[in-house]
């Protein structure tokens, strides 16, 4: 010990590396700034600079506050565990998902009424939508995966996440692509393709995160100390590879300069068509449903104290799903200039897809066997199981509409927006409520300040839901008949704009419903800020911090 | 050394190597996207033969990305299906040539508007340049937003070579004259009785020229996107257009 204290200190190749890129990054960065053809691109690379010079500044100061020697990966022959960005990706959802919920609520009150775009052009509603989309699913939604995933894999490969800057890395350099994503909406910078409108530059930015999160991911699934790979990470794997692959497809753009925040993609109609409903679609597929699926493995399991229902199921239901998603894509192009063989094709295979997808909802309710009583008494585990029957709805919900005589009714109305958010919010939402209602007193060792308030949570939400999809069902099978109806001389029945106008009551309810799943996030915000800083009333009440669950 | 007699223990090998279970993910996930992509960049069936389709004017082509920028996409399909109420109510279904230059496409896929796919010529200048202003004084139940700001910014088309030029690296055929002419047949399309006009025309058939949001000696947002919207579906003549042709 006293020959490795005289050794002098010196930075990792990692730090010297990283320091060197960013100080490169902000000088560039202004250059570009300084010759940007818009003031908001201008904007951007000004943030690039900023968080540039702020990540040299604190790799630097993180070299001087640190210790001579490596962090040890195990302690006393425990896994010394790297939580810090579990916890900052886990408050960042809470935070994101209020923000993309209150969007939500927003942009509905707009549909229901136009005074609330004000005239201005950064809250009209095409520059807004984008906004709810991508906070909802990147932000919120991206953060859950990140945090759980980083969780998950350390837990059940009992290894410390691999690297010490690059685990940060991905979630501060993921929440600052979201920051770019969501001013560049409301500024007008988007390439318009859905769910992937961010610009070239931040698309080459997500790309490192990206490369990186895989790397790290794959790095700590290498030094497990378990001979097998756990199921939830060949779902985390197959997300993570997944999006890197989709998101190199479809943004494949051709900048118009440096200088400019516009690019232009390499595709075209019919076939820029198709590679962005190939891209769209596993959206759907591997980011809100494998990576979800993964957190439904372990988290599920894990609260019901009971192992999973059936292992030989998770294996075909694995390569099941994940072969017959990718697809599934051309069910968005029924009927469009699409060629007939590929819509056919897409939606074959999108009904097929139900079989895989029920196989994982059967998993997950199965689990519950010999412990169904824990749903009277566990609202957060009452939460997770309902996330998943939402996922057996919302999956029989999705062949179903995929077949070309019901598409025909359903495409372009409210009905495929219903759908999004049954699986959206029933499934997605709840399964990450209960995944962060677990994590956070995992992560930070204190008890949940209230369960009682989880059941309020569970409620509102589930109500708000059940109002937003009902509405929505009404809405577009309200006006997909509206728009194919004729008078008995044969002619069209009604004008768009009656259609338009019939449809103002949904509005007014679905964004009721939005309300109230805005307010159920309130109080889990509320809840999660209490668990982990107790009123000091409260802290002197209730006895010292509980030991973490044993795995 | 393990002995893997079932089925279900040779997916140990997968469970028990990271690297083999990575690419297992890439080729089951990539079979899909191969077979359902590839075929449409070479069978000659996916894109009909259309007389009429051409590319872009300069500013039609800001006009696009105005379009594009505002998000107009999210409420207004371009993407006129094969089925009865559609054809009647917006006219030829699409065809996949009429899109063939759109980089990104713009089908869109949610009608809180209508289809605006052959929405070209189908109400007047002043009937845009007023729904853009406040969409409730032309039709009273639209739920569309205002869009002032189109009419108060004039439109900045110092880099549209460049728009022009990045856009016939991905394939679009803009000739080197067009590219050269960019700035000017710009302004000339925006103005009424343009004594280029007839140059314009030549290089990009059946453009409208005129000064579409009707102030005088400007060229804003609302010129722009106002010759985009007044272009759209007009290309293709359909009394000549034979459908048949392209059945092999």
């Amino acid at each position: 010990m006293a020959q490795a204290q005289a050794q002098p200190k010196y930075m990792t190749f990692g730090e010297g590396g990283m320091t060197a890129a960013f100080v490169v990054l902000a000088f560039v960065s202004i250059i570009i700034a300084a010759k940007a053809y818009t003031p908001e691109y201008a904007f951007h690379a000004y943030l690039f600079a900023a968080g540039s010079a702020a990540a040299a500044f604190a790799i630097v100061n993180r070299y001087f506050e640190r210790g001579d020697a490596a962090i040890p990966l195990m302690i006393e022959g425990k896994p010394n565990y790297n939580m810090g960005p579990v916890k900052f990706a886990t408050l960042a959802a809470v935070v994101w998902g209020i923000a993309g919920f209150a969007v939500g609520l927003w942009i509905a009150l707009e549909l229901a009424f136009p005074a609330f775009n004000l005239d201005l052009s950064f809250i009209s509603f095409g520059r807004l939508r984008p906004l709810h989309t991508s906070a909802v699913i990147f932000a919120f939604g991206g953060n859950v995966l990140i945090a759980t995933s980083f969780y998950v894999v350390q837990r059940t490969c009992r290894a410390r996440l691999a690297g010490e800057l690059a685990p940060w890395f991905v979630v501060l350099g993921y929440n600052f692509f979201i920051v770019i994503a969501g001013t560049g909406y409301l500024l007008g910078i988007t390439q318009s393709k859905e769910y992937a409108e961010p610009e070239w530059y931040a698309d080459l930015w997500l790309t490192i995160v990206w490369v990186v999160y895989l790397l790290v991911y794959l790095g700590t699934i290498m030094r497990r100390t378990e001979p097998h790979i756990y199921v939830a990470n060949w779902f985390y794997l197959a997300f993570i590879l997944t999006i890197a692959v989709l998101h190199l497809g479809n943004n494949a753009a051709v900048p118009v300069s440096v200088f400019s925040p516009k690019s232009y993609v390499v595709w075209s109609g019919v076939q820029d068509a198709m590679v962005q409903w190939w891209y769209g679609h596993n959206a759907v597929g591997f980011f809100l449903t494998a990576g979800f699926l993964g957190i439904m493995y372990y988290f599920i399991p894990k609260r019901a104290e009971r192992p999973i229902y059936s292992y030989r199921l998770s294996i075909i239901h694995f390569w099941a799903l994940i072969f017959l998603y990718i697809w599934a894509g051309p069910h968005h192009l029924h009927y469009t200039a699409l060629p007939d063989w590929t819509q056919t094709l897409g939606m074959t295979f999108s009904v097929m897809l139900w079989m895989p997808s029920w196989g994982g909802m059967i998993n997950g309710l199965m689990t519950l066997s010999g412990a169904w009583d824990k749903l009277r008494t566990d609202p957060v585990l009452r939460m997770m199981v309902l996330s998943v029957a939402f996922y057996g709805m919302s999956t029989f919900e999705g062949p179903v509409m995929s077949i070309k005589a019901v598409n025909s009714l359903s495409h372009y109305t409210d009905w495929t927006i219903g759908h999004v958010h049954s699986g959206a919010l029933g499934w997605v939402g709840f399964v990450s409520f209960g995944a962060i209602y677990c994590l956070v007193p995992w992560l930070w060792n204190r008890p949940l300040y209230s369960l009682r308030l989880v059941s309020w949570h569970f409620w509102i939400a589930t109500i708000g839901i059940v109002v937003y999809i009902t509405s929505m069902w009404v809405a577009g099978i309200l006006q997909g008949l509206m728009w194919r109806a004729y008078t008995s001389l044969g002619f069209l029945e009604y004008s768009f704009i009656e259609t338009v106008e019939a449809m103002h009551p949904f509005y007014v309810i679905r964004a009721i419903g939005g309300a109230l799943f805005l307010i159920g996030a309130l109080i889990m915000a509320f809840n999660v800020w209490r668990t982990i800083y107790p009123s000091p009333a409260l802290a002197a009440a209730v006895p010292a911090a509980r030991v973490a669950p044993a795995e | 050394m393990t002995s893997y007699t079932s089925l279900w223990q040779r997916h140990w090998i997968l469970e028990r190597n990271s690297i083999l279970l990575l690419l297992a993910i890439l080729i089951v996930i990539a079979i899909g996207g191969l077979v359902e992509v590839v075929p449409l960049f070479y069978l000659r069936g996916t894109i009909e033969t259309a007389p009429g389709v051409r590319v872009y004017t300069p500013l039609e082509l800001a006009g696009r990305n105005i379009y594009v920028r505002e998000g107009c996409y999210l409420c207004h399909s371009q993407m006129i299906r094969a089925l009865r109420d559609e054809v009647e109510r917006y006219g030829h279904y699409s065809l996949a040539a009429e899109s063939m230059y759109d980089h990104p496409f713009q089908w869109g896929s949610k009608r809180n508007g209508p289809d605006l796919a052959r929405v070209g010529g189908k109400y007047s200048d002043d009937w845009h340049r007023d729904h853009l202003l406040e969409p409730r004084s032309v039709v009273s139940g639209s739920i569309m937003p205002a869009y002032p700001w189109l009419f108060s910014t004039d439109l900045d088309y110092a880099h549209i070579a460049e728009d022009m030029k990045a856009q016939a690296l991905v394939g679009v055929p803009y000739s080197d004259d067009m590219i050269a002419n960019a700035a000017a047949d710009l302004r000339t399309q925006a103005t009424t009785d343009a004594p280029d006009a007839a140059a314009l025309a030549k290089r990009y058939p059946k453009a409208q020229v005129r000064n579409f949001a009707g102030f005088p000696g400007r060229v804003t947002e609302a010129d722009a996107l106002i010759a985009y919207l007044q272009m759209l579906g007009t290309l293709v003549d359909f009394k000549l257009y034979d459908d048949k042709a392209n059945i092999r």
